[in-house]
């Protein structure tokens, strides 16, 4: 058991740096003067990259394959696993799209995102644990891949809709769109800040106990990150280590509030320094950096993708977040529909994209509109993701 | 009715804008559909007259427009939206978190959440779901759409089933994708037929003018998908009847028979066992994770139950005479069905009192022999109980689930979870009496670091009753009376559905799916052909995937010299 778990982390970590490599293949393709989709030199780079992009998809299919095998039942079942997969589908609609159109700029976008996506699963408790009896059911799978398949061509409309802002939008001064647009590079920055200042302490092994109250009952909580944000009126218990620098508020609630506003903190901090370095490099933001690379795309077609993913992707997130959720509902709790939180932002994202396709009907939503909206839709698929998962908490018991 | 004719001939209804029969936009009608100031033709209804473009003068006419805009279908699903994320920003009444302090709404929210908690408790946003508000707001957007759909709905029919090959030249070089050649060879223009052909265009010609057309049935897509969705909000109107839905609760104990509340009677249930089975903290691939955790993890529960029905052919006073229905295990993911109804395995409690035996010893000889032993059963206690010795204990208060907050001692619920006595004891002969408060077993059990939930107490009742709480509440008292043995059982909470909706809902759901496949896995696309003196106009349209009709153009046109169509799409920005 224990060789087949560590073969498939194996293959996740391989599918990892395949996709990274073939990233960079994809960047070299948008180095021509000439055309993104064209021959030559720039035709075999982008041969190579969409070989890797796949060869590292089959290798995280097999990660999957075995850890089902090992644990038993399919991985999607705590936040690690299910983030990873979502990585996954996003990759796997990646070259679905890549085949239909051939843009290669899709790659140098979307698969970074993708890699974002499996690091941060990452930084949580990878262990294989046991499946609550509300969780065993085969309605889980099925639920969880096709919402997460969904999610995954839905980000692609978020991908094309960045690359039409960045290309689009002016920078020759700051102004309200380009500051937005920069808002939301520096969002994907500050989860690498995440990444890299968990790795960093994991691997010094930190770690530090805190004692709190929440209600009547008394906890302990275990930090990895030095406690800038204590828990609300919490003691210290190990010795040796830094005292936290303040606490967190009273409001913030929930089971293990402290901890996580910590990790917050430090990734606004980490991601922060690191997007200033960014800065520091380029001396211009971001956007107005990757402005200039994109010379050879065409708008229109980016336009078209970004709403062909929402018209792609819509069908199939309404069939598992609300219709195969609504049938594992009524089979574990006799209730096709609860209104917990889980289940409410999955219907706020449909009528999300319901209220894009409408708007999509009428003159005047194409373009930037629909670009903007498309990172809007993104924000709330990550929202749903992660912020429920960890804030709003409800029945879906990823935690 | 104001018809419009047309040049060619043909009589449109009033509102027309693209003349049904050739295309040609007609004057003084271009602003219904924006084509004013436009290059393009807008083609989403083909120009066709709709109810809601036309008339504008009844209230009946006002309120038809308003609720068939988009515009208006739009900010409502945006509405419910932005409520429903309200929604979920504290968690609605439901969701109260069982350890709250309270979970009465008015206290809960304010000392959960402070005085934005109030705010929201106020407002009435700790049900918004089930808001008269909530639900007008839904009612509005099935409105919308029934309106909407059938505004549109009839006279796009119409539109797409006139169609004619012949279109007037401005309404081709109006569309988004068009080319003129100067001079195509007949034998050109019949590859290009035949090539459509080929990639699964219908064909239809007319004097030369040519209209190729595949995946018209696509358009519908919406319309079956807003049925769907009008389905689904009938069956949830459907469900709020008693008739189609009925939603019960129930608590057994272990060995217990229980009439199924919601079956008027007719059905019981016996409870032969619970079962709760936990991870083996030792298995090999969870090990890690349950070390981790540091909790222990069901892995199952399960109720073994038998439904009974009294039978019909009773002997009116006779006993009830019941007959076996059905036997299964209730588990989650696995309810018990019969007859219609569904029976869901929703909670359990380990540690309910059954029965409880006290005993009674001076305070000065607390070593000896007791006095007087007596044993309560806790489902049905009674009022006063005669013992030996001539001593006499009166139930003074009883908490069958005690807690204490602020204001004293109360009771969170009517199952004795956590019974808790205030007794009156009369020793022989005395008519004074001395008041003694005994229980709160549960709260020593967690003392002892017992996780009550988790472990069964059924094997420590005799242990724990030695760490009760026992107050003599005057400091006066004579004797104690303190608790002997316990004996505990397990019960099982079970849910009793009964759910005719759901086919409706099933339905609703699967034509929405249809729908929305329909219309966005297939596109209508239009090719026209028109010959001019020497050579041909081209122009296409399709609602949707302008790359896909680009290509198969490209393909058609291969080795003719007709020229490709140019993109005219004009991005307003
Ligand atoms: C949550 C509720 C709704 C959902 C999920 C929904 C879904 C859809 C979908 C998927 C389409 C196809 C869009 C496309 O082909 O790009 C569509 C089209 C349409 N919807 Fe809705 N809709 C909803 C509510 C409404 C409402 C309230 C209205 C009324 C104003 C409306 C009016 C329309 C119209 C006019 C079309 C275009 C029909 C056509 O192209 O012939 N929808 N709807």
């Amino acid at each position: 058991m224990g060789n087949l778990i560590s073969f498939s982390s194996t293959m996740l970590y391989t599918a990892f740096i395949l996709y990274l490599i073939a990233t960079f293949f994809f960047g070299f393709t948008i180095r021509d003067k000439h055309t993104s989709t064209s021959k030559g030199s720039k035709g075999v780079a982008a041969k190579i990259g969409i070989s890797l992009t796949i060869a590292g998809f089959i290798a995280q299919l097999t990660y999957f394959i075995t850890r089902w095998i090992a644990s038993g039942h399919a991985p999607v079942s705590n936040l690690f696993e299910f983030m990873t997969f979502f990585g996954m589908t996003i990759v796997l609609a990646f070259i679905f799209i890549y085949f239909i159109y051939k843009l290669t700029v899709l790659g140098l976008f979307a698969l970074p995102v993708a890699l974002i996506i499996i690091a941060y699963a990452s930084m949580f408790p990878t262990e294989v644990s046991p499946l609550v009896p509300s969780l065993q059911s085969h309605w889980l799978y099925i639920h969880v891949t096709t919402v997460s398949l969904g999610q995954g061509i839905l980000a692609i409309s978020f991908v094309t809709g960045v690359i039409y802002l960045i290309k689009h939008i002016d920078q020759s001064q700051l102004n309200w769109r380009n500051f937005s647009l920069e808002a939301v590079l520096y969002s994907l920055v500050l989860f690498i800040g995440f990444v890299v200042i968990t790795t960093t302490f994991n691997t010094m092994d930190y770690s530090a106990s805190f004692e709190y109250k929440n209600g009547s009952k008394t906890y302990t909580t275990e930090y990895n990150l030095p406690a800038l944000a204590g828990p609300n009126e919490g003691i210290l218990l190990t010795e040796g280590v830094m005292e936290p620098w303040f606490e967190t508020p009273a409001w913030m609630h929930g089971a293990d509030a402290g901890k996580k506003f910590n990790t917050l903190v430090w990734s606004f901090i980490t991601g922060t320094i690191i997007y200033g370095l960014v800065l520091l490099i380029l001396r211009k933001r971001i956007g107005a950096a990757i402005q200039p690379l994109l010379k050879n795309v065409k708008l229109d077609l980016l336009d078209e993708i970004t709403y062909r993913a929402v018209a792609i992707g819509f069908p199939v997130f309404t069939l598992g977040g609300l219709i195969f959720a609504a049938i594992w509902a009524q089979e574990a709790w006799g209730r096709f529909w609860g209104w917990d939180p889980k289940e409410v932002w999955a219907l706020i994202t449909w009528f999300f994209y319901a209220a894009f396709l409408h708007l999509r009907l009428s003159r005047g939503w194409h373009g930037e509109k629909s670009a903007w909206l498309a990172v809007g839709g993104f924000a709330i698929i990550m929202f749903n993701l992660i912020a429920v998962n960890l804030i709003l908490a409800g029945l879906h018991s990823y935690a | 009715m104001k018809n419009i004719k047309c040049d060619c001939g043909h009589v449109n209804p009033e509102g027309t804008v693209l003349c049904e029969s050739c295309g040609k936009p007609i004057e003084g009608n271009q602003h219904i559909d924006g084509n004013d100031n436009k290059r393009l033709l807008n083609m989403r209804y083909d120009g066709t007259a709709r109810r809601s473009q036309t008339y504008n003068k009844s209230i009946v006419d006002k309120i038809w427009s308003f609720f068939s805009s988009v515009k208006v279908g739009v900010w409502l699903i945006v509405i419910a939206l932005v409520a429903s994320a309200v929604g979920t920003i504290f968690p609605q009444e439901q969701y109260i978190p069982i350890d709250a302090v309270s979970r009465d709404p008015a206290v809960y929210y304010q000392d959960a959440y402070g005085i934005l908690g109030q705010i929201y408790y106020q407002l009435g946003f700790h049900n918004l779901f089930s808001s008269w508000w909530f639900l007008i707001l839904i009612a509005l957007i099935g409105v919308s759409l029934v309106i909407c759909s059938l505004d549109r709905f009839v006279p796009l029919y119409k539109a797409l089933k006139k169609q004619k090959p012949q279109r007037h030249h401005s309404f081709l070089s109006r569309q988004r994708l068009f080319s003129e050649t100067e001079e195509v060879t007949e034998e050109e223009k019949q590859k290009v037929i035949n090539s459509l052909k080929a990639q699964r265009y219908k064909i239809n010609e007319e004097n030369g003018h040519v209209l190729a057309e595949k995946g018209r049935f696509s358009r519908w897509g919406p319309y079956v998908n807003h049925i769907g969705l009008i389905i689904i909000l009938l069956a949830a109107l459907l469900r709020s009847t008693p008739l189609f839905y009925t939603n019960e609760y129930l608590w057994v104990r272990e060995g217990e028979q229980k009439v199924i509340p919601g079956t008027k009677s007719e059905y019981f249930i016996e409870n032969k066992g619970f079962i709760l089975d936990l991870y083996d903290e030792n298995d090999d691939r969870f090990k890690a994770a349950l070390e981790k955790q540091g909790t222990m993890v069901p892995s199952n529960f399960q109720t073994n139950a038998i439904v009974y029905k009294q039978s019909e052919d009773v002997v009116t006073g006779a006993e009830a005479q019941l007959e076996k229905v059905t036997e299964d295990e209730i588990r989650m993911n696995h309810p018990l069905e019969f007859e219609g109804y569904k029976i869901y395995q929703s909670g359990y409690q380990l540690n309910e009192v059954n029965q409880m035996t006290f005993t009674i010893q001076e305070i000065e000889n607390e070593d000896g022999e007791p006095l007087a032993e007596f044993t309560i059963d806790v489902t049905d206690p009674k009022a006063e109980y005669e013992l030996d010795n001539g001593f006499k204990v009166e139930i003074n208060e009883f908490f069958p689930d005690f807690y204490l907050d602020s204001t004293g001692p109360k009771t969170e619920t009517q199952f004795p979870r956590n019974p808790t006595f205030i007794f009156k004891l009369y020793p022989p002969n005395s008519d004074e009496s001395e008041t003694s408060f005994v229980g709160d077993v549960i709260s020593a059990a967690e003392a002892l670091g017992i996780n009550t939930e988790a472990v069964e107490l059924n094997p420590m009742g005799e242990v724990l009753g030695q760490f009760a709480t026992n107050l003599d509440a005057t400091g006066e008292n004579e004797y104690k009376i303190s608790i002997q043995d316990m004996d505990f059982h397990r019960v099982s909470g079970l849910s009793i559905r009964k759910d005719h909706s759901l086919p409706f809902f099933g339905v609703g759901a699967l034509i929405f799916m249809i729908g929305v496949v329909q219309g966005m896995y297939w596109q209508h696309r239009r090719v026209w052909i028109r010959p001019t003196e020497k050579g041909l106009m081209l122009a296409a349209h399709t609602n949707k995937n302008w790359f896909g009709i680009k290509k198969e153009i490209e393909n058609s046109i291969e080795n003719t010299n007709i020229k490709m169509v140019d993109d005219q799409q004009e991005l307003d920005e």
